[in-house]
């Protein structure tokens, strides 16, 4: 089933992954909230080899103004690689992938936000990838709900996100770049942790009733590993003596 | 901060539940109360509240803010209030009822660029917020520093029944306007107060998530 041939070691026999890491361990994640001066809210986070910049704006006026709803706000999200950002220079015009990521992220993000409190009124996010590795749209997405909520705009939850996958038959959590080329399946989820639900779910790949069901519970797993560490973030920004969590 | 009645909570924690009614920055989600914002969250009575520590400023009727005029029409002003909707400033407010928009030149009563104090009439959501400024202590603000906090540091910059201003303003002989919308402005006849309060100001930004800060300004406004 699927999966292109390669000569790397994606699982050896003692379970070890491709960049030493077990079955179910994410990889090393770290969120900073406030690293930029001018943007509402933002936040840093190197997930893995990924690093990312999401700024937030907002609410503020739309422009052009015949995108404004007059019944509830609006949210608008660019997803966007840095020419440096990969191995080979990426032309930084937007390309067909960021288009999807940008539109998949905006509607990860909304479910959370309670736009309908600013009517005529948008809420921009920008995130901006310094450097890639795989999962960067889960990534992004945990570094733009940090930045909403740094800007104090009214969220009914988090939004937390990680992928899960399938490599050697086995299913494994938090998918990295060559287990992305060469694995069997990507399932990157994004996940709302106290109101228990689901604000994307996408799947490259093929898997059977039992793996969907068995990845999508890791994947999930994964979701609240990271939303401790968001939550982590926020408390060092405002709370300085650590909050009473 | 340690007591369960205040707490600490990021957006999605839930603060309780049971039969307590939602105030602001909650919300409801079957018998769950929810923070929305970053902030402390307070159970006062029957209600559950989060005071936010970050945001930007939401218009409310009866709000005092400061504003500057961006730009007028033939019938009234409109004015930058820091929020993600302009303050709108009809004409008939400042010239009185027999105003007439042909007989009448609105810039030669506020131009743009000008500092007001005013008040918030009526927000619905549906329009931009109705200021006035027919009132004691509203209107053109023609002297002092003005300074720009975060509107959701306002209600610890006041106090408790406003206990943090007239402690600084007693200390340093300053007149202070809190606006609200986080803008501020400070006049003072002696330039060593006026930097004091502004210190303190600053300082009450920094620190407004602290314990005992009224005492701590207190000690730095004492302090020579």
């Amino acid at each position: 089933m699927g999966g292109r041939e390669s000569t790397l070691v994606l699982l050896d026999k003692n379970g070890i992954r491709c960049d030493g890491r077990k079955v179910t361990e994410p990889r090393r994640i770290m969120i900073k909230a406030g690293v930029l001066k001018n943007a509402d809210g933002s936040a840093y986070i190197e997930f893995g080899d990924n690093k990312i910049i999401a700024g937030v704006f907002g609410p503020r006026d739309v422009h052009p103004k015949h995108m404004s709803n007059t019944d509830t706000g609006i949210i608008r999200c660019r997803y966007h690689m840095s020419p440096f950002s990969v191995t080979e220079r990426k032309n930084p015009a937007p390309s067909r992938r960021e288009i999807e990521i940008s539109k998949v992220i905006k509607e990860a993000l909304q479910p959370s936000l309670m736009l309908e409190k600013f009517p005529r009124t948008v809420v921009d996010v920008f995130i901006e990838v310094l450097q890639a590795d795989g999962g960067s749209r889960c990534a992004a997405i945990d570094a733009a709900s940090v930045a909403l909520a740094d800007a104090g705009i009214p969220m009914r939850d988090m939004v937390c996100a990680c992928a899960a996958g399938k490599v050697a038959d086995t299913i494994i959590l938090d998918v990295n770049n060559e287990e992305d080329q060469a694995g069997q399946a990507d399932m990157p989820v994004a996940y709302m942790p106290n109101l228990n639900k689901v604000t994307l779910l996408q799947l490259d790949g093929v898997l059977t009733h039992n793996e969907y069901k068995k990845c999508i519970e890791t994947a999930i797993d994964g979701c609240k590993l990271v939303y401790q560490i968001q939550r982590k973030a926020l408390t060092d920004k405002f709370f300085e003596n650590g909050g009473n969590q | 901060m340690q007591d369960d009645k205040k707490r600490y909570v990021i957006p999605g924690d839930v603060i309780t539940t049971g039969p307590y009614r939602p105030d602001q920055n909650v919300t409801l989600d079957g018998n769950r109360i929810i923070a929305t914002v970053i902030g402390i969250s307070e159970i006062s009575d029957d209600s559950v509240r989060v005071i936010p520590l970050t945001g930007m400023y939401i218009p409310k009727s009866s709000d005092l803010v400061i504003g500057k005029v961006v730009s007028h029409t033939s019938l009234s002003w409109e004015v930058d209030i820091n929020s993600c909707y302009v303050g709108i400033l009809p004409a008939a407010d400042v010239f009185g009822r027999d105003f007439s928009a042909h007989a009448d030149e609105l810039s030669s009563k506020l131009a743009k660029g000008d500092l007001i104090a005013a008040r918030i009439v009526n927000f619905d959501r549906t329009r931009d917020p109705l200021i006035t400024i027919a009132d004691r202590e509203l209107g053109k603000i023609e002297s002092g520093t003005l300074i720009k906090i975060s509107p959701s540091k306002v209600p610890r910059l006041i106090g408790k029944r406003g206990s943090m201003i007239q402690t600084i303003e007693m200390a340093t002989n300053a007149v202070i306007t809190i606006g609200q919308n986080g803008l501020i402005v400070v006049s003072c006849e002696d330039s060593n107060g006026l930097l004091k309060a502004i210190k303190a100001i600053r300082m009450i930004e920094e620190q407004a998530h602290m314990a005992n800060l009224t005492d701590k300004v207190k000690e730095m406004l004492e302090s020579r």
